[in-house]
């Protein structure tokens, strides 16, 4: 009754307002009407008894404005009244709005990027039900999570910690839907994986244990959402439908939940397959208790079950199965670890990044702040006449202060918008980004209601730091000094906690320039550099004949023929197959002997050196000069000698100098005699600021490997050259799956590493710069109007213009200075630290430092140039004037 | 003016709801109602009566109203409502508590103690 009664007064004073002021004018002049009535009756004349009515009223204003704070309307009219005219002096001074929006917009923008990956990947559980009590089993020995399909059996059935457990093993397959054969991830899982993991299906159904009747007896697939969508365009009549996987027939049974992507955060797999079903796909032993080919194991532990108890159970089956299988099982203890990050392989480094990246971003958050802080006060500084006048009228501290907060409250909102916007877009971009094409990897950090919610608390948290500042400034006004003796500021020397953050923010600024510069460079020489191989006019074609369902010798054949007819298109100079390329996926390593050694032990190996499998012509198509010797050729097949190619840091390490290397011999860990028969250059093979590295080249023909790379070389464009490639390959077998790149765009894997560090430190240098920017500006712009008395006189007394320049702004400009020399050492000092990541990384280079002072030096420039332009627009008459 | 005693904080309200129990009255009726009642020995600012009225009314106290006055002018009339006559009530008992507890407190003399 009373609220509700509170509560129209409340509504019907915003809503009603000038209504309920009219009421109480009215009233209030009614009062006064009966009085001057009374006193007109005692003798007075009606002039002189409305005066007295008045007088005796009291005060009128003081008591209409009590009355209306009883009306409960006071606080939202003179906020809207607050918001109102902060942003009519925010439209008069657009310069300052925008630099403060920006700046807030960035820092914010970069907290909530980095929050929202954070959160994604650290914060948010695995998006299956009941993910706190999930965790995968870690051997220890290994150090992973792989284990055999025999061992997961017995763990399975011998343990009494988990509900269930599933397992799940990786693979690429050949998928073939009676149209264009393509290449696609899958998830080989138990039958009981969907059940355990407390699935349910989108479409049809999930396949169940019941569905393993022995090897090979379950050819069903669930199709994940985002897979279903993409390749058979949401058709519900799918379920039911035939696909060929790896040319074995497979019925499509359902479709996963849209949220649900396979337990790892990053991988997204395409389609799930029984696991029983995998010899079908790739030659697999099920039976065998030491070929550790699954990839993870997992389930949920039973409620109540600690982790120790888990661990002490797993244990002792561990002992066990040492006990029982000798010799496929070493004596084996486990861990638990949570599986969405495949434990802390990845988990740690990814948390420990990421918090790191999290507290840099708070800290460009928090000199924002101080910056934006500076530049309040210097408004304030500029306002302090309008602050003593309002004083002087009578208005409060508390209201002018709340005028202030409002105007950082409103700066801090727009700056939380717009930088929540930004990041939005971002977040999606980096959503649909893959890193690295040939993989699944999803970065999937769409915001949710967290991210909204810091963000808001940041913006408001950063409003309320960055507008206290000015609140001293407010306090000490005492109106009476100012009006009479204008800002005259007393123009402190002292150097302040304020002034040395601002040297610190210039210095890291100038250090992440230094740094991003060295990296681009870097990264620029890294690409034109001789890599041992040609990075242009090369595709690769990713070939694997068992996804088309070839099998043991059809496969030399078949890739044969695949040269053959890709030999055939027009404008191909040079086709070649390898089962690796130098920096690719990662390249085989293998002992070798020397010829006299007889006793092939480890203590005896010559080298461990990276072996490549290459068919004949794969110098001349990967562009590496062979230097003497020859190629391989079509006779060098497993009925012919042994041969091999090597590198000249082969040839260097076994034989002394390169020269000597020809024609000689060594052993394979097999004791196969090995001649060599050429010698090509040394190049970069498994990654780009690796030392030079061993390389032995053998035929594949004569040690056959199935996944190979086919390596073209043509002048022609990759794209019609893709097609035509594709059509000689289809015309040959349409089942086989094709997948095709530059050589160039291959050597993303290898490059993600330097190029995701480039493109950091270029970010947090341009954010860097953004900031030195504000500070520097919020600085000079605090000095000019506070000294603009004393360069009013300077200017009177015949200063020129560059004195008046040097008066006020020498301070920034030193500042700058000192920052930037120390940014630029600090950059060169970090100079060998960036050469892990990037190679070529190297700041002794006069063109880096001149780009970089120049860089620092247009910073300055831009910063002051609106403050330097205030200082030269000094008018002495109108300054002096004006007190 | 040394006839005039001083408001005691709080007391304003309580002297409001009793003038106008007496009678629906307007601003400025209060006001004499208050004087006559009080035999004019309490002073009151004019205008501090109106927020003191407005907080009544917000309270759910006492009702308003536009009306005509004696005087022929328009005015607005304040009337308890139910709520405003038990508070009345209460707040005369409590009143009258205090006043016998302050009278008898200052009244006694030194054998009593």
């Amino acid at each position: 009754m009373k609220f509700l009664a509170y509560f129209r007064s409340l509504v019907s004073a915003v809503f009603h307002r000038t209504h309920a002021a009219e009421d109480l004018d009215d009233e209030l002049r009614s009062h006064i009407q009966h009085r001057a009535d009374d006193l007109e009756r005692s003798g007075l004349s009606r002039a002189e008894a409305e005066r007295r009515a008045r007088v005796e009223f009291g005060g009128y204003q003081r008591y209409r404005e009590e009355t209306h704070q009883v009306l409960g309307g006071n606080f939202i009219a003179s906020f809207v009244q607050d918001v109102r005219f902060a942003i009519r002096l925010l439209r008069k001074s657009p310069g300052f709005t925008i630099a403060a929006v920006l700046t807030l917009a960035l820092a914010i923008g970069a907290n909530s990027v980095v929050f929202s990956v954070l959160n994604a990947f650290i914060l948010r559980p695995l998006n299956v039900p009941d993910a706190k009590s999930l965790f995968g089993i870690w051997r220890l020995p290994d150090n992973n999570m792989a284990e055999s399909y025999a061992d997961y059996l017995e763990l399975r059935s011998r343990n009494h910690s988990f509900q269930d457990l599933v397992a799940y093993n990786v693979d690429e397959a050949g998928l073939d839907t009676g149209q264009n054969p393509s290449r696609i991830w899958i998830e080989e899982t138990t039958g009981n994986y969907f059940d355990a993991l407390r699935l349910q299906p989108y479409l049809g159904r999930v396949f169940h244990s019941s569905d393993e009747r022995g090897f090979n007896s379950a050819p069903y697939v669930v199709l994940t959402h985002a897979f279903w969508q993409a390749h058979f365009q949401s058709d519900p009549a799918i379920v039911g439908r035939v696909v060929r996987i790896n040319k074995r027939p497979f019925t499509v049974v359902g479709v996963a939940q849209p949220d649900f992507h396979g337990t790892l955060v990053f991988f997204h797999p395409d389609l799930f397959i029984p696991l029983v079903n995998a010899p079908q796909l790739d030659p697999t032993d099920l039976t065998s208790h030491g070929n550790r080919w699954i990839f993870m194991t997992l389930g949920h532990l039973k409620p109540g079950v600690t982790q120790a108890q888990a661990i002490a159970d797993l244990n002792a089956i561990g002992a066990d199965l040492a006990k029982n299988y000798p010799k496929d099982d070493p004596k084996t203890t486990y861990k638990l670890a949570r599986p969405s990050l495949y434990g802390d392989y990845i988990g740690r480094p990814a948390r420990e990044f990421l918090s790191g990246l999290m507290m840099l971003a708070a800290l460009i958050l928090l000199a924002a702040c101080a910056n934006l802080g500076s530049l309040f006060a210097a408004r304030a500084a500029d306002r302090s006449r309008e602050v003593a006048l309002r004083l002087a009228l009578g208005s409060t501290r508390k209201r002018i202060l709340r005028g202030l907060f409002t105007e950082a409250m409103l700066i801090s909102f727009l700056g939380g918008a717009v930088g929540l916007a930004c990041s939005v877009v971002l977040l999606q971009a980096l959503s649909a980004w893959q890193p690295i094409s040939r993989w699944p990897l999803h970065i999937s950090v769409n915001p949710d209601a967290g991210v909204y919610a810091v963000a808001l608390l940041l913006a408001l948290l950063s409003g309320l730091l960055f507008g206290a500042v000015p609140i001293r400034q407010v306090l000490r006004t005492n109106p009476y000094e100012v009006v009479k003796a204008g800002s005259s500021g007393r123009a402190g020397r002292r150097i302040t906690l304020r002034d040395v953050l601002l040297v610190v923010q210039i210095a890291l600024c100038a250090v992440l320039v230094t740094s991003s510069m060295v990296a681009v460079f870097g990264l620029t020489r890294t690409l034109s550099h001789n890599f041992g191989f040609d990075v242009q006019n090369t595709l690769l074609v990713d070939t694997d004949p068992t996804m088309a369902g070839y099998k043991g010798d059809q496969v030399p054949l078949i890739q044969k023929r695949m040269i053959d007819v890709v030999r055939t298109i027009p404008g191909v100079q040079a086709v070649s197959m390898a089962d690796q390329v130098p920096l690719g996926d990662g390249a085989a390593d293998t002992n070798v002997f020397n010829d006299a050694t007889t006793d092939l032990k480890s203590a005896n190996v010559a080298d461990d050196a990276l072996m490549f499998r290459v068919s004949p012509g794969y110098f001349n198509a990967a562009g590496t000069s062979v230097l003497a010797g020859r190629e391989f050729t079509s006779h060098d097949d497993k009925n012919a000698p042994r041969v091999a190619i090597v590198n000249r840091q082969f040839a260097r390490k076994l034989f002394g100098a390169p020269t000597n290397a020809l024609g000689r011999f060594f052993k394979m860990p097999d004791g196969t005699r090995t001649q060599i028969v050429g010698l090509v250059e040394d190049g970069k093979y498994s990654s780009i600021t690796e030392d030079p590295r061993t390389a032995i080249f053998v035929p594949l023909l004569q040690s056959p490997s199935s996944g190979t790379w086919m390596l073209v070389r043509s002048a022609r464009d990759p794209q019609q050259l893709g097609s035509a490639i594709r059509n000689k390959i289809a015309g040959l077998d349409a089942a086989l799956p094709v997948f095709l790149q530059t050589r160039y765009k291959g050597l993303d894997v290898i490059l993600f590493g330097p190029r995701m560090a480039t493109i950091s430190l270029g970010v947090l240098g341009a954010l860097g710069a953004i900031l030195s920017i504000t500070g520097i500006f919020g600085m000079a712009a605090y000095s000019v109007s506070n000294r603009l008395k004393e360069l009013g006189i300077r200017v009177a007394l015949g200063a020129k213009r560059k004195e008046v320049l040097g008066a006020a702004l020498g301070r920034a400009a030193k500042f700058l200075a000192i920052g930037s020399a120390a940014g630029l050492l600090l950059g060169i000092l970090a100079g060998p630290v960036l050469a892990y990541v990037v190679d070529q990384a190297t700041p002794h280079d006069p063109l880096i430092l001149t780009v970089v002072v120049l860089a620092m030096a247009l910073l300055g420039l831009v910063a002051t140039w609106i403050p330097a332009q205030r200082a030269l627009a000094v008018d002495p008459m109108i300054l002096l004037r004006e007190d | 003016m040394t006839d005039e005693a001083q408001l005691l904080p709080g007391t304003l309200d309580l002297l409001i709801l009793k003038a106008v129990s007496l009678g629906p009255l307007h601003g400025y009726g209060v006001l004499l109602r208050i004087g006559q009642i009080s035999g004019q020995a309490l002073l009151i600012e004019q205008g501090a009566l109106y927020p003191a009225l407005f907080r009544l009314v917000r309270q759910g106290l006492l009702k308003a109203e536009w009306g005509t006055s004696e005087n022929n002018r328009r005015a607005k009339f304040y009337e308890l409502t139910t709520a405003g006559r038990r508070r009345l009530r209460e707040e005369t008992d409590g009143w009258n508590r205090l006043a016998v507890a302050m009278a008898t407190a200052l009244g006694a003399q030194s054998e009593e103690v």
